[in-house]
């Protein structure tokens, strides 16, 4: 005994401690009120739950300090439906707190592995199920029979085939064509370069032909945006140098990372950020990513004049817009 | 025999007659459930579930899942003749023409958030006490499988209003999808029924949002609760509390009284949220379109950490063959969270292995018993904190005037840097905890009371602490580290030996542990005294 060690040992249940409301009517009694004035609290709730409904109106509002202006007859709504139910809850609770028994019982547990009996006869019957079966012997069912399963998982997602179209070339192509206009989004008005200040930054659809409707899918892919620069602040090659006009240059509004709109324009640095996950863009450098997630810069569209003096498209998008996809070449 | 009494032994007697339940009925009413805060973790879930079943019902009586074009008119004057989808419009109708309907609208909102907050709670709860140990394992996996559905079904909520923002999280959603590779673009159009955003995508989300998943839900929570029910709960270790008993209240009426009166409580304090705090106030952002965005745009905080791996990855792209695979969608949007929800899965089993243990445990661990488990708990809350954090880099970046740039970097060295050092800092303090334990069991607590010795030197008295206090330090069990052969009996390399050699490796690490204290030495203590 002397080297062997002895572990703490376990002092058993602590003794049970009396409420005072065990022993002592009057506290059992004082226990009793406080549940019913609980419960009595939640009908008040109600009954100004009901009082909102029916004759406060929904246009009056009143100053609560820290909410501020607050609407009446929701705050009367929720208050009273809060009051209602949090009282329930709390005289439910007191009131087995207080007055329901309070002595701790101890059952016991049982191990959940069968004995070993019912455990062997249970393995029997599987394995006997499983031999009279004969799949194991039978390798033309076994076989023929995963064939068929495999092949029936197909009708599901045959049958979900015409949840919608295929993608085709749609990812690719968008509404801009050569000498689609540039108008105001929203207005849909033309703009003349000298409408743009320098400095400025418009939100612009293409143009729609008489008697077309522009949807959301449409926007989706054309909105673009234009902003002026003066012509020396560009820091281009030649060719995207030729697709800007006297110091505006466009970009496709929908971000190349997750195809957010890309609307926050910061007139110092010239950078163009994606409010979503904050891409950023150089405008000066065709919209170079120089910060965050996205891996390519927005596609430019090249812009000109037309004979009329308004902004036109001199080429439609020579790359996909948007976020990428597994089809996109570059 | 009261008259009272007389009816509820007649409802009994009924119910018994049609039912034969008196048997089952006799030994479940008086079952008994142990008592401890951290067990109603779960119940806020159960309940919040609740409330969001009652609360979704009453929106769908007026919500209009439908994407066809609408003008408003209703009494919301700065939307007034403007063009939106019939989703949005009867999502504003309900917040303004019909009474109760906003707070009803926000209380389904801060329910689910609730919801969402309990669910990872109670998660970490049955986590760090090692509740998911056999026989749980089951219930473990269940409950992995309803935090992740309910990431996707409060996502399919908060965008069934089709306003700016939801329609914003839709289309990253979008992009997500579009970047598979191979089938990405496929998948999207069928989901969309075309293009982005088309007029399919909300009615079809709908029915996932209030039947397909809601259904799932209410057959994986009964299962969860079936087994809890089943398994009995576990307990915390404590005197007379042992592996093979349960210490708590019966079922009835204590325990119904207590959950039921809980139930209401819950359902109160949501009311009171969607009473005060106004969440997510649609009219506000206006109606979605493409084109437009505003800044400052976070979802709900269950998403924002996924929102933020999005943020911090690097740009890459895979450009090659006339094909694009974008990593820095892929990784932080399906490969990461993959990782991380197959890992919180596997967990149980994986521990059971490093350990080798396979007995049943109804005794909860103590976390700082447990240094290991503790400290890999530890470190991925770190992980999806520091990512939680950079889903708001740019509301943190405005509010503590820093720059993006700093956010984000923080972000990027922080999410690879700081786990590891999670991870070392938490196993420490465990171990000190253990020893702090230790000394208190040996040398019992301080009284504050300090005594002149006759030598005149200064000495705080201490007190042995009591026999239970000193049984709940010392009940736990410290298992041995495993040591698996390397070598067969001959002398020859067995041919498991590398992974046996991983699995002792490990072992050690998760043995680790202050040798607690024991009777022998205490009283070895006495005698020097």
């Amino acid at each position: 005994m002397s080297n062997e060690i002895e572990l703490i040992k376990d002092p058993g249940l602590p003794a049970h401690v009396h409420r005072q409301a065990d022993s002592d009517p009057k506290a059992a009694a004082r226990a009793e009120r406080q549940v019913a004035i609980l419960f009595m609290l939640s009908a008040l709730g109600t009954l100004l739950l009901i009082y909102s409904y029916i004759f406060v109106k929904d246009d009056r509002f009143i100053f609560i300090p820290v909410l501020g202006n607050t609407n009446a007859q929701q705050l009367g709504l929720g208050l009273g439906m809060a009051i209602a139910l949090f009282c329930i809850g709390a005289g439910a609770i007191h009131w087995a707190k207080t007055l329901m028994p309070d002595e701790e019982v101890i059952a016991q547990r049982h191990e959940f592995r069968s004995d070993d009996e019912d455990r062997s006869e249970f393995i029997k019957t599987v394995k006997e199920g499983a031999s009279a079966a004969g799949l194991g012997r039978r390798p033309l069912i076994k076989r023929s029979l995963i064939a068929a399963l495999g092949l029936s998982g197909l009708t599901p997602l045959l049958l979900l085939r015409d949840l919608g179209p295929l993608p085709k070339d749609d990812l690719t192509k968008t509404s801009w064509k050569t000498g689609t206009r540039l108008v105001t989004d929203p207005g849909d008005r033309p703009i003349r370069p000298e409408d743009l200040e320098v400095g400025a930054v418009a939100q612009t659809l293409p143009e729609l032909a008489q008697g077309e409707e522009r949807t959301l899918n449409n926007i989706g892919k054309d909105a673009v945006l234009l902003i002026r620069l003066r012509p020396e602040e560009f820091n281009l090659d030649a060719e995207r140098l030729s697709w800007t006009h006297e110091g505006i240059i466009a970009f496709s509004k929908i971000c190349s990372h997750m195809g957010c709109a890309v609307a926050l324009y910061e007139q110092q640095t010239k950078h163009l950020l994606c409010p979503c996950h904050q891409s950023t863009f150089d405008v000066t450098r065709a919209a170079k990513v120089i910060f965050g997630p996205a891996a390519r810069p927005l596609p430019q569209l090249a812009i000109t004049v037309d004979a009329d003096g308004y902004l036109v498209a001199q080429q439609p998008f020579t790359e996909p817009v948007g976020p990428s996809f597994w089809e996109r070449s570059s | 025999m009261t008259a009272r009494e007389r009816i509820a032994g007649n409802v009994a007697g009924y119910v018994d007659d049609r039912t034969g339940a008196a048997k089952w009925m006799k030994k479940n009413l008086t079952k008994v459930f142990p008592d401890h805060w951290s067990f109603l973790l779960g119940e806020i879930c159960l309940y919040s579930f609740v409330i969001l079943l009652l609360s979704g019902t009453f929106l769908t009586f007026w919500f209009d899942p439908s994407q066809r074009e609408v003008i408003y008119e209703g009494s919301y004057a700065p939307l007034e003749g403007l063009k939106m989808s019939a989703a949005y419009a009867s999502t504003l109708d309900i917040s303004f023409e019909v009474r109760g309907g906003l707070l009803m609208r926000q209380i389904h909102h801060w329910a689910a958030l609730i919801f969402m907050v309990g669910i990872v709670v109670h998660l970490l709860r049955v986590y760090f006490t090692g509740a998911f140990r056999k026989p749980r394992e089951f219930n473990w996996i269940i409950g992995v499988g309803l935090l992740t559905l309910g990431i996707v079904e409060g996502f399919l909520g908060y965008s069934l209003p089709d306003d700016l923002l939801s329609g914003t999280g839709i289309r990253i959603a979008e992009a997500i999808i579009q970047a598979l590779p191979l089938v990405g673009s496929y998948i999207a159009f069928f989901a969309f029924g075309g293009a982005f955003p088309g007029e399919a995508f909300i009615p079809r989300i709908y029915t996932v949002h209030v039947l397909l998943l809601p259904g799932i839900f209410l057959a994986l929570i009964t299962v969860h609760l079936m087994l809890v029910w089943y398994q009995k709960h576990t307990q915390f270790p404590g005197p007379g509390r042992t592996e093979k008993n349960v210490v708590g209240y019966p079922l009835m009426p204590v325990y119904m009284a207590k959950a039921g009166g809980f139930f209401f409580i819950v359902f109160g304090v949501t009311a009171f949220l969607g009473a005060v705090a106004s969440i997510n106030p649609i009219w506000l952002y206006g109606p979605y379109t493409p084109g437009q965005i505003s800044a400052g745009s976070q979802p709900d905080w269950y998403m924002g950490w996924l929102d933020g791996l999005v943020r911090m990855s690097p740009p890459i792209e895979t450009h090659a063959f006339g094909h694009t695979i974008s990593w820095n969608i892929l990784i932080p949007g399906l490969i990461l969270p993959g990782i991380m929800f197959t890992g919180l899965a596997l967990y149980p089993f994986i521990e059971s292995w490093a350990t080798g243990d396979k007995r049943e445990h109804h005794l909860l661990d103590r976390p700082r018993n447990t240094p290991n488990r503790t400290a890999i708990g530890v470190m991925a809350l770190t992980f999806t904190m520091v990512s939680l954090l950079n889903g708001g880099n740019d509301i943190i970046a405005t509010t503590f005037h820093l720059t993006i740039n700093q956010m984000m970097w923080f972000s990027r060295i922080g999410i690879i840097v700081l786990p590891p050092i999670a991870f070392i800092i938490t196993k420490r303090l465990c171990l000190s905890l253990q020893r702090a334990d230790r000394d208190l069991v040996l040398h019992g607590r301080e009284t504050g009371r300090l005594v002149r010795m006759p030598s005149g030197e200064f000495v705080e008295v201490h007190e042995p602490i009591s026999p239970e206090k000193a049984w709940l330090l010392t009940s736990h069990e410290q298992i041995a580290p495993l040591e698996l052969p390397l070598e067969d009996g001959s002398g020859v390399r067995n041919p498991g030996v590398l992974k046996n050699k991983l699995r002792n490796r490990i072992s050690r690490a998760t043995a680790v542990a202050v040798p607690k204290a024991t009777e022998t030495e205490r009283r070895e203590l006495e005698g020097h005294h």
